[in-house]
């Protein structure tokens, strides 16, 4: 890994990090709003099926989450477990396109 | 008087990387320091005693040790502020080489103060003219609050992240590093940014503010660290690093 590449990672996990502060305060106030009243599952789905917005926003948020929880996870290895090289990214890359597969398939539930 | 009468415990870390404590009985004296308590042991108890001071006034940051566990500069530390029933535990700085007793080799804390380009470079072209810095300049006002650093180690020895990452340049190197970056004489702020975005570079810092806690100066090096974070991300978005 180059140290350029390095920083970039660095300053990818600090931006997603920013970015879900956004996504979870957006994602909390949506809930509480549209649950006053009271809300079913079929009324969520209702509203969630086939909105592209649902689908932007949610693609977003599990972008940023897998990009921030692997690089996270990535740091914690590098200094908890003193772990580097080729055999950690392997096992980051393949942690960050689970993360990014189950989310799509949540996503997926809520607009199909 | 009557406090000369009174008797402390005091632990003194005896022996290289390798040793123990060993226990003095001593009066409690008013208004004595730990670097005071140390000198009159070394003097009329045991000769062999090793620690390091030079200027005894808080200047030369040379006295520092761990008082009861925490990093200190001990000429400007009282002994009844830190006394702790009725016991003293005194140690060599924390992540540093131990020489001997309380004497730690300094060198690796110096080696990252060069290896983070803690050296002032000159910008190139000549000097013409006087370039006035006026006191209320912005950069020379951030220069200013990290300046003061007396380089005693006491941050270095408090940091859990030097603890746990050898590799990482600590708070002293990068706080020295900022206040380059804040000199508009200095002419290296890009290698300074990459030498201070490598490995073991300010990304590593957690943000504890240990050394904030700890500074006997009452400096911020977190914030100087944020400071060159936020000058790296920035090079590096504008494709400068």
């Amino acid at each position: 890994m180059t140290n350029r590449l390095e920083i970039k990672l660095w300053l990818a996990h600090r931006l997603t990090g920013m970015a879900l502060g956004l996504f979870v305060i957006i994602h909390l106030i949506t809930m509480i709003v549209v649950i006053q009243g009271g809300l079913s599952a079929a009324e969520i789905m209702e509203r969630t099926s086939s909105n592209i917005l649902v689908v932007i926003f949610y693609g977003l948020f599990v972008i940023a989450a897998a990009i921030h929880g692997s690089l996270g996870l990535r740091t914690v290895a590098q200094e908890v477990l003193s772990w580097r090289g080729s055999s950690l990214n392997f096992v980051i890359l393949v942690f960050f396109a689970l993360l990014c597969v189950l989310g799509m398939v949540a996503i997926k539930g809520l607009v199909l | 008087m009557s406090n000369q009468q009174e008797k402390i415990t005091v632990s003194i870390w005896r022996g290289k990387e390798e040793g123990d404590l060993e226990s003095f009985e001593v009066p409690l004296v008013d208004n004595q320091t730990i670097l005071d308590l140390l000198t009159s042991i070394q003097r009329d108890v045991d000769p062999s005693l090793s620690y390091r001071f030079a200027c005894r006034v808080g200047m030369c940051g040379s006295c520092a040790m761990r008082v009861n566990g925490k990093p200190r500069w001990t000429c400007r530390t009282l002994v009844s502020k830190v006394v702790s029933n009725g016991e003293l535990r005194l140690e060599p700085l924390a992540n540093l080489p131990v020489v001997k007793d309380l004497v730690v080799d300094m060198a690796p804390f110096f080696d990252k103060w060069q290896a983070g380009k803690g050296r002032f470079e000159a910008k190139d072209s000549a000097v013409m003219e006087f370039a006035p810095i006026k006191p209320d300049n912005k950069k020379r006002q951030l220069a200013d609050e990290a300046i003061e650093c007396i380089n005693c180690g006491v941050c270095y020895s408090a940091c859990d992240v030097v603890e746990s990452n050898p590799a990482f340049l600590g708070p002293a190197a990068l706080n020295r590093a900022w206040s380059l970056m804040n000199d508009e004489r200095d002419g290296s702020s890009i290698e300074r940014l990459k030498a201070v975005s490598g490995e073991g570079g300010c990304q590593s810092c957690h943000t504890n503010s240990q050394c904030v806690a700890r500074c006997p100066l009452q400096l911020n090096p977190t914030r100087s660290i944020a400071g060159l974070k936020k000058q790296v991300a920035v090079a590096m978005l504008k494709g400068e690093l």
